[in-house]
């Protein structure tokens, strides 16, 4: 499914009766299958379009095309489970069609075998978050949307939910929108790269990626990671270390 | 355990107290404990205490399903919540006494008349509880359910329920309380037969032990429905809270 988004403008009103620009005009598309990555400094304006191409924020100007019919899936920036439900019941909730053995199956490459009938508030962040990737999952979406999936988890974890992921999405035709501050996620991930500005937010820098995600060696991605352009102040690329949660 | 500890004193403060007032102004535990049961074997007490409650559950679940749908209302449409304040302002101040008289004045002395006066005192409290509750649903679980293109009603189940479960309770738990203050009003002033009825007799005569005969059944009742009804909602209503060590 194809995914055009076209904002040429998003202001905030402030509570000082001034307004301030959030977005500049931003113009990208995304097509079926395609991995797209948002990377830009904290607090450039990411979340505001994400809530835009997700139809939560109707108050901008432009227009985001997605066929109407097209289902979402979406891992927020917090996991965003209902705490009053069970693992599998927020799963199910979010995804009523979803079959015993397709959830079965998304438990186990997430390893929440034996959280199923945990409430959200037994968990750790690393596993909520596994929790909000197989819900995304789990309704099969045509657009999956990532907000920073991977902040402040440690490093093996994130690695092995990164891999995940990319499993995950080569497992069906879904038009993928990650934003991330990871440099190192983003050319693991991602198919096309766009860099932001700083607020109010236009895209610097559209970087394609010619090199299949499977085939991309840690040699591959050294080098693709030198040749980006040089990122915004203050950006510390693709250290975990560097990772902000905004 | 401990709270049969905490009856058996107070039996044994009322009875000594009765011993030194005297029979007339305070009767001891067992001379009310008598007109209880000859009370209850005539069939007096059962009538009047079943009269009693089947006003207080009607008046309740009236209040109760009117006052969380106008909160809910209220807490989630800016409008609706500047067009309702000032009633509910008003209703909120509005004497109890006020409300029951004017019911009966305008609506007879009829059972009608006596719920709805009931209804009427409790709703506002219902409103503002429920409205404070809708205020404070989580606005990131809403967004979830809509990006997640949950229909309404199992969004309202599974989202906005369990959120407003606690302001129900809460709401239930206080509101009952309020009726079984107000239904005895409603019943001295205006009702044929009822607790309320029974003890404005009671006063009228100066019969003390009929008086609280009928006044602590009447809280027994209050306690038993406030132990297996209420208490067990609230306690399923948050049961997936981490519990205080």
């Amino acid at each position: 499914m194809r995914l055009e988004v076209e904002i040429t403008g998003k202001t905030f009103r402030n509570t000082a009766g001034g307004t301030q620009d959030v977005l500049a005009p931003v113009k990208f598309a995304l097509q079926s299958g395609e991995v797209g990555v948002l990377i830009g400094p904290s607090g450039c304006g990411k979340s505001t379009m994400l809530r835009i191409i997700l139809g939560l924020d109707r108050d901008f100007e432009g227009r985001v095309s997605r066929p109407a019919e097209a289902r979402i899936g979406m891992v927020f920036q917090e996991p965003r489970l209902l705490p009053w439900r069970s693992v599998e019941q927020n799963v199910r909730l979010a995804a009523p069609d979803v079959t015993d053995a397709k959830l079965a199956e998304l438990f186990r490459i997430l390893e929440l075998e034996q959280h199923r009938s945990h409430f959200p508030g037994e968990l750790s962040l690393g596993l909520a978050r596994r929790v909000a990737l197989a819900r995304a999952f789990a309704v099969e979406p045509d657009i999956l949307v990532l907000d920073e999936p991977l902040a402040s988890l440690d490093d093996a974890l994130a690695g092995r939910l990164r891999d995940e992921i990319a499993a995950l999405v080569a497992s069906r035709p879904v038009t993928t929108l990650l934003v991330t501050h990871s440099l190192d996620d983003a050319v693991r991930l991602g198919d096309r790269l766009f860099f932001l500005s700083p607020r109010p937010a236009r895209i610097l820098a559209e970087v394609p990626i010619g090199i299949p995600r499977e085939a991309r060696s840690d040699a591959a991605i050294a080098a693709i990671k030198g040749g980006l352009p040089r990122r915004a102040p203050g950006e510390q690329g693709g250290e975990r270390a560097g990772r902000d949660v905004s | 355990m401990l709270r049969l500890l905490s009856f058996a004193l107070f039996l044994a403060i009322w009875w000594i107290a009765a011993l030194f007032v005297g029979g007339a102004k305070l009767p001891s535990p067992p001379a009310v404990l008598q007109v209880m049961i000859a009370e209850a074997s005539s069939g007096a007490l059962f009538l009047h205490l079943g009269a009693t409650l089947a006003r207080v559950i009607l008046a309740f679940v009236l209040a109760m399903s009117l006052g969380s749908a106008i909160g809910y209302l209220m807490g989630r449409v800016k409008l609706a919540d500047r067009l309702g304040d000032p009633w509910l302002i008003l209703l909120l101040n509005l004497p109890a006494l006020v409300v029951i008289v004017l019911a009966y004045i305008w609506a007879g002395l009829t059972e009608a008349a006596a719920i709805a006066a009931i209804a009427i005192n409790k709703l506002p409290t219902a409103i503002v509880t429920l409205r404070e509750g809708t205020r404070a649903l989580d606005r990131s679980l809403d967004e979830m359910a809509s990006v997640f293109a949950m229909p309404r009603w199992r969004a309202f189940r599974h989202v906005v329920l369990p959120q407003l479960a606690p302001y129900i309770a809460a709401s239930a738990r206080s509101g009952l309380s309020l009726v079984w203050k107000i239904v005895l009003v409603a019943e001295l002033l205006g009702r044929p037969n009822g607790v309320g009825f029974e003890i404005g007799i009671a006063f009228q005569l100066f019969d003390t032990p009929r008086l609280l005969a009928y006044s602590l059944t009447f809280a027994a009742v209050v306690l038993v429905i406030e132990m297996a009804l209420v208490q067990p909602f609230e306690a399923r209503a948050t049961r997936w809270r981490p519990r205080a060590a």
